[in-house]
């Protein structure tokens, strides 16, 4: 089977910053594709390329069965692009805003009111179709966006961290929505900051600085991590840091929150052995136990093996 | 296509209906600058502060003082003692105009000789002074004539004394009463409209570049002339409906005839507006923010005001920049506004003006279109 999307050395600069430097992979139809990757790793350039908005330096993109750097207005009726803040019309009501890009993908009427109940009932928004888009709270614009995006069936979605900044109850409605799009088929290329969410894709690809780190399952990228992973939240996490870097058997000392990420090569040995000498050094600490490898954690073990 | 671009009408109607401000920012200021300018912008010159240093105390001296207090284009606000004392009422801005006649005023014009008149007056505003000159020349030249006619019936009392001068019939057609408002009224129906439909249309489309719709609606499958013309055609149809406004209160207010036929204007402000909307549209493809585009529409709406004829004759201008005049959309338009509401004049004379507009708009239109892509690079 032809993947859906295929993305064969794709190149973007931005002057003399390479933004995307040789990008590949492919993904299959009906699966959730994550990208992740810190700010700056070319997640939005990626996804801008692929919606045919941004032209490319080089490289080939096959979408939906379009090659868009050859002709990027035709895959625009097949695909839709949510960006981190979707643009919504403040001044025009819910109903008004999905008929807006209903129109512009040319939707007929009948379709566009059966659809649009359907994805406002799924989104949990169907009494708020008379209210003021510019009314409406972060998450349930979010919604309404990806409403606006799904109203003409697209086959392929791109998400560029459409729940950054969604409140917890609205980015779970927003993930029902996904998995049932999920199952009619649609493919779905995600770029998200929340770990929570990366895992939930099919594969993942790993993005630095325009590159292809690694491209696999979530599962399979955890057992790549070398070592395994030991958590210590501690309210002097920087002091930990200092004490803990470079000690026997320690390969990452990673500060998150409040509190250290430790990649170990045998977590059952170090863990009493690094307790002890958290508890000679007198720093205060509350919890130090081994734990799953995050993606995050995986993330920066191999940027700093490189 | 159509119903693409109906859409995108129905959206922005939508819009300008529900936001306040700016239906405020159409309707509001143009009617204010409307009436500030047709009342404050002149160029006449009434009421000048005048002072007086009278070193003569004759009977002719006082006739001639008597000429400055009695026509209201001057009022005498001080009797200085002194030349110094005058000086410091100039230096303060106290006065604008000094006259001062010597002593022996009176006697040499008994004499029959030339008596002088010394004039001194604030050049700072120059119109206003070169203004006040000519009419300080006009008191004095009657002044003279009058005392001539006197003093020969006095010498040759026998005599009926006949002394051959010409007259000027004055005849100002279109503005009878040489009334500047008159003037300046209909072109600034231009003026108003060429500021808000540049801002507007400029603001409309970088205002949807900063909420990110302008990014959306690139991924849909509409064509950049779609777009386009949904921004453009609605602010066209306001920039009717604002000329129509503003030049009909501008008539009902200050009293300017509209002599000429409307369809006519119509043609010239459809013309018109062409040229002003691709300027916006140029605007926006070239700013991020609204902010950007109001200090860019500076750039081309100081020197198309300067250069159209507003308020500076052409015809003074140097030769070069009477060259650059005629790329100016609003030179062609005050032509048709002043035309058809002063002079009634019609297509069969406007018709050149018309060409000119139609092949600069369609031009600046072009460039705009061809700039605008649907790319975010």
């Amino acid at each position: 089977m032809e993947p859906e999307i295929a993305v064969e050395g794709l190149s973007k600069r931005f002057g003399p910053v390479s933004a995307v430097d040789c990008l590949s992979f492919a993904v299959n139809r009906g699966e959730i594709f994550g990208l992740v990757g810190p700010d700056g790793a070319g997640k939005t350039t990626t996804m801008r390329m692929l919606a045919g908005v941004m032209s490319c330096d080089g490289g080939r993109m096959k979408v939906a069965g379009h090659d868009v750097a050859a002709n990027a207005e035709a895959v625009k009726g097949s695909i839709s692009y949510m960006p981190q803040r979707f643009g919504l019309y403040e001044d025009l009501t819910v109903d008004e805003n999905i008929r807006f890009y209903a129109d512009l993908f040319g939707v007929a009427r009948t379709e566009r009111r059966e659809r649009g109940a359907m994805l406002l009932k799924a989104a949990g928004m169907t009494e708020f179709r008379d209210r003021l888009a510019g009314k409406l709270s972060g998450g349930m614009k979010q919604k309404l966006g990806l409403i606006c995006a799904l109203i003409h069936r697209p086959r392929v979605l791109l998400l560029d961290e459409p729940t950054t900044g969604v409140d917890p109850v609205s980015r779970r409605e927003f993930w029902q929505v996904l998995y049932s799009l999920l199952a009619q088929g649609v493919t779905i290329i995600i770029s998200t900051a929340y770990l929570d969410e990366a895992e939930r894709c099919s594969r993942l690809a790993l993005l630095h600085k325009g590159r292809l780190l690694l491209c696999d399952t979530p599962e399979n990228l955890k057992k790549r991590m070398p070592g395994a992973t030991v958590v210590v939240s501690s309210p002097q996490a920087r002091d930990l840091r200092e004490l803990l870097a470079g000690a026997e058997g320690v390969s990452t000392v990673i500060l998150v929150g409040a509190g250290l990420h430790l990649v170990v090569d045998d977590a059952d040995r170090r863990v009493p052995e690094l307790k002890a000498r958290i508890q000679s050094a007198g720093i205060a600490f509350d919890e130090i136990t081994a734990s799953e490898p995050a993606i995050e954690d995986l993330f920066v073990a191999y940027v700093q093996g490189r | 296509m159509f119903g693409r671009i109906f859409h995108m009408l129905l959206k922005e109607f939508l819009e300008v209906k529900r936001d306040k401000w700016e239906r405020f920012r159409l309707l509001v200021p143009p009617l204010i600058q409307k009436v500030l300018f047709g009342y404050a912008a002149t160029f006449e010159v009434y009421h000048v502060s005048t002072a007086v240093l009278d070193l003569d105390h004759s009977q002719e001296s006082r006739e001639m003082v008597s000429r400055f207090t009695g026509n209201g284009r001057f009022d005498v606000e001080a009797l200085p003692s002194s030349s110094q004392a005058m000086r410091g009422l100039i230096d303060r801005s106290k006065i604008t105009v000094g006259i001062r006649i010597n002593p022996q005023f009176g006697e040499l014009l008994r004499k029959g000789q030339t008596a002088p008149l010394q004039v001194i007056v604030d050049g700072t505003n120059s119109n206003t002074a070169l203004l006040a000159l000519d009419y300080v020349g006009q008191i004095a030249a009657r002044f003279s004539s009058d005392y001539q006619r006197d003093y020969m019936n006095r010498i040759f009392p026998e005599y009926q004394v006949m002394l051959p001068s010409a007259k000027m019939e004055e005849r100002p057609w279109y503005n009878p009463d040489l009334d500047s408002q008159w003037f300046f009224v209909p072109g600034l129906v231009g003026s108003i409209a060429l500021m808000t439909i540049v801002n507007v249309t400029s603001f409309a489309i970088v205002r949807e570049r900063e909420i990110g719709t302008l990014e959306q609606i690139m991924v849909t499958p509409i064509r950049p002339i779609e777009f386009i013309l949904g921004k453009t055609v609605p602010f066209f149809v306001l920039g009717l409906i604002e000329v129509a406004l503003v030049a009909v209160a501008g008539a009902l207010w200050f009293g300017v005839p509209f002599r000429g036929n409307p369809l006519v204007m119509l043609l010239g402000t459809s013309l018109f507006l062409i040229s002003s909307l691709a300027v916006g549209l140029l605007i926006s493809t070239t700013c991020r923010t609204q902010q950007q585009a109001f200090a860019s529409g500076f750039f081309y709406l100081t020197p198309a005001f300067t250069l159209s004829g507003f308020a500076f004759p052409i015809s003074s201008m140097p030769t070069v920049m009477q060259w650059i005049t005629y790329l100016d959309p609003l030179r062609y338009y005050l032509v048709v506004l002043r035309g058809t509401f002063l002079k009634g004049t019609g297509l069969a004379i406007l018709w050149p003006q018309m060409v000119a507009m139609a092949i600069l708009g369609v031009a600046m239109f072009a460039v705009s279109v061809a700039r605008f892509e649907k790319s975010l690079d």
